[in-house]
């Protein structure tokens, strides 16, 4: 048995010095420190939140409307005499789930294309290309609202809508990488050995681009979950009763002068849990970068 | 002895800003069945050009313009993309000049070896890793267990390239074109390998060698047959004994004065001038400029090809006259 864990250990001793490193570096940074920290708590929040959740998210109580922080209500109650806290808790499941399918679906989406265009070059490159230019032509944010408003309002909805809008800078990103990877000699070298197109894109070049790759994608979670609940605080994303942060807030801004918990706290953790995410990419990017090493 | 690669009339060309470079200028030579042709030439004279187009991997700006690549009696340049990739590998391979950076230096020996294999022999994972344990220890390399989840850098020279000629061998090709596989690597692992490539040959895992170099020696060591190329074309081609022992061409000729020999003190010979430049070759014969035996009419009128023996060919003006 402990040969057996002994010789796993070694055979796979690269893989595991690399990622000793990487604690390592992640470790010496503060911003890395703080940015993971905060997104341990949202997961755990997402996983756990609604058993920790002291009140139903949808459950009214009239008679306890807008009630300020206190003990028994830790983030207030809104119009409805919901409590916040819970909602918050509930919420957070939807921002993330939202965030990690959408960026997967992107991921895959624009990595594929990008590749393709940047591989294959000529036509199909100016085709792809093109298509992205017309999506970046216009702000995201306003394509989004487009796009939502004729596929209608829901949270299903929101993520094609979302990852219909942001594909395009993945396969921009994927399509520099492997323009830059593709005169390699070992490129040439597989294409000397017989190797197939698809076996070159995305065993031979794939593996040299993942890391910026990451990096753009963890930087972008946040940005989708922004971008989630800002269709949300539009009504082109979530409904209510639905416990969306970006639809609290909105439901919430009528009534900001006087009970500013009620937008308050569910602003706050898109802030925080957005912010989080942008310090672990920013982090992600430096200990990637090989240059950065020793 | 059958021909196996008849390469006629081969052009290519590169469009650059600086305008058009004509790198091949009508490369002509044969390789026969269990015969190592070397070809010969300085740097810029067209010898990689010559590999990548046999093996249709000129990209844009590069573009083959015209001739033909007849192996077994199939023009290469005639078939579709695809049926050329299937060629690659399995009938035609190549190995490269720096060994290190033609393997993948993020994916592990293993994967490099198995996936080549499950290309060019359809095998499937399982039985593709036996294969590859064979193939290693094929090229002599040792402990090929551990080698499997090696990764590139880890490796010398030496034996990077031994597991790539692994991999250009795996499905036993018919040519093996080596485009200076031994000038990265010093003296003593550049005979090894040397020895490697003839001893596959005997075993009958390639058939026959184009081996690209620019050192005499190795060729003289190794090749049957010589190519000697200049500015875009073969200048002289013929058995190594011909080329080293009677070459016909002044080219030729100053390479071979060119070579330190033991014994020799004092200074060596040089070639005056330098390789043309290609977007603006001189007329006529492209050696003309450089040449000490230059006549009136290589200004201006390109040789042809003379027949010196049955496997004696030169192409020189000095030679057309007798």
């Amino acid at each position: 048995m402990s040969e057996t864990k002994k010789s796993w250990l070694y055979r796979h001793r690269y893989q595991l010095e690399d990622i000793k490193l990487m604690i390592r570096l992640l470790n010496e940074s503060l911003t890395a420190k703080i940015g993971i920290f905060l997104i341990t708590c949202f997961v755990l929040l997402a996983v756990f939140g609604p058993i920790l959740a002291p009140y139903k998210p949808l459950v009214q109580d009239l008679t306890n409307r807008f009630m300020p922080p206190s003990s028994e209500h830790l983030f207030g109650t809104d119009q409805l005499g919901r409590d916040i806290f819970s909602r918050v808790l509930h919420g957070s499941r939807i921002s993330l789930v939202m965030g990690i399918v959408v960026t997967s679906i992107l991921f895959v989406i624009g990595t594929s294309l990008g590749l393709i265009a940047g591989y294959f070059g000529g036509k199909v490159d100016e085709v792809l290309m093109r298509l992205t230019d017309m999506f970046l032509a216009f702000p995201s944010l306003i394509l989004a609202m487009a796009v939502a408003a004729a596929l209608g309002p829901g949270l299903f909805n929101t993520m094609v809508t979302i990852a219909f809008v942001a594909w395009p800078r993945y396969a921009r990103l994927a399509r520099a990488c492997c323009l830059q990877v593709k005169e390699e000699t070992y490129i040439e070298a597989a294409k000397a050995l017989g190797l197939s197109h698809g076996r070159i894109i995305f065993t031979q070049i794939l593996p040299m681009i993942i890391s910026p790759l990451i990096v753009q994608a963890t930087i972008n979670l946040g940005g989708v979950i922004l971008q989630a609940a800002g269709l949300g605080f539009l009504g082109l994303g979530a409904q209510p009763p639905d416990p969306e942060w970006g639809l609290m807030i909105s439901e919430g801004r009528r009534f900001i002068s006087d009970q500013w918990w009620v937008s308050g706290f569910p602003g706050i953790m898109i802030l925080l849990v957005v912010l989080s995410f942008n310090l672990i990419g920013d982090s992600l990017r430096d200990v990637m970068d090989v240059r950065m090493r020793r | 002895m059958g021909k196996l690669l008849e390469v006629k009339g081969l052009k290519t060309n590169f469009y650059t800003y600086r305008g058009v470079v004509k790198a091949l200028n009508g490369v002509s030579f044969t390789i026969h069945d269990k015969e190592v042709v070397g070809l010969v030439g300085e740097t810029g004279s067209g010898k990689s050009v010559t590999a990548k187009s046999i093996m249709r991997l000129i990209d844009s700006p590069g573009k083959i313009m015209e001739g033909e690549v007849l192996f077994n009696g199939v023009d290469l340049l005639k078939m579709k993309e695809d049926e050329m990739r299937h060629m690659r590998g399995k009938e035609i391979s190549m190995i490269f000049q720096d060994p290190v950076i033609a393997l993948n230096p993020v994916l592990n020996v293993g994967i490099q070896v198995i996936e080549t294999i499950e290309t060019n022999l359809g095998y499937g994972r399982k039985e593709a890793k036996k294969e590859s344990l064979d193939l290693l220890k094929k090229v002599g390399l040792p402990d090929v267990e551990s080698l499997l989840k090696r990764y590139p850098h880890e490796l010398s020279g030496g034996m990077a390239q031994r597991v790539f000629i692994a991999m250009s061998i795996a499905a036993r090709p018919q040519l093996l074109i080596a485009d200076e596989p031994t000038s990265s690597l010093d003296v003593t692992i550049q005979s090894q390998i040397l020895v490697l490539l003839r001893h596959l040959m005997e075993i009958d895992s390639i058939n026959s060698i184009l081996f690209i170099t620019h050192d005499l020696g190795v060729a003289a060591e190794l090749c049957d047959k010589i190519a000697v190329m200049y500015g875009g074309k073969i200048m002289e081609f013929g058995t190594k004994e011909e080329i080293f022992e009677e070459p016909l061409h002044p080219y030729t000729r100053g390479l071979m004065r060119a070579v330190p020999k033991p014994g020799f003190y004092g200074e060596l010979f040089t070639i005056p001038g330098e390789v043309p430049d290609l977007v603006t070759p001189p007329p006529g014969c492209v050696f003309h400029p450089r040449c000490p035996q230059r006549m009136d009419v290589c200004d201006t009128e390109e040789p042809k090809t003379t027949k010196v023996s049955e496997s004696h060919f030169t192409s020189c003006h000095l030679m057309e006259d007798e």
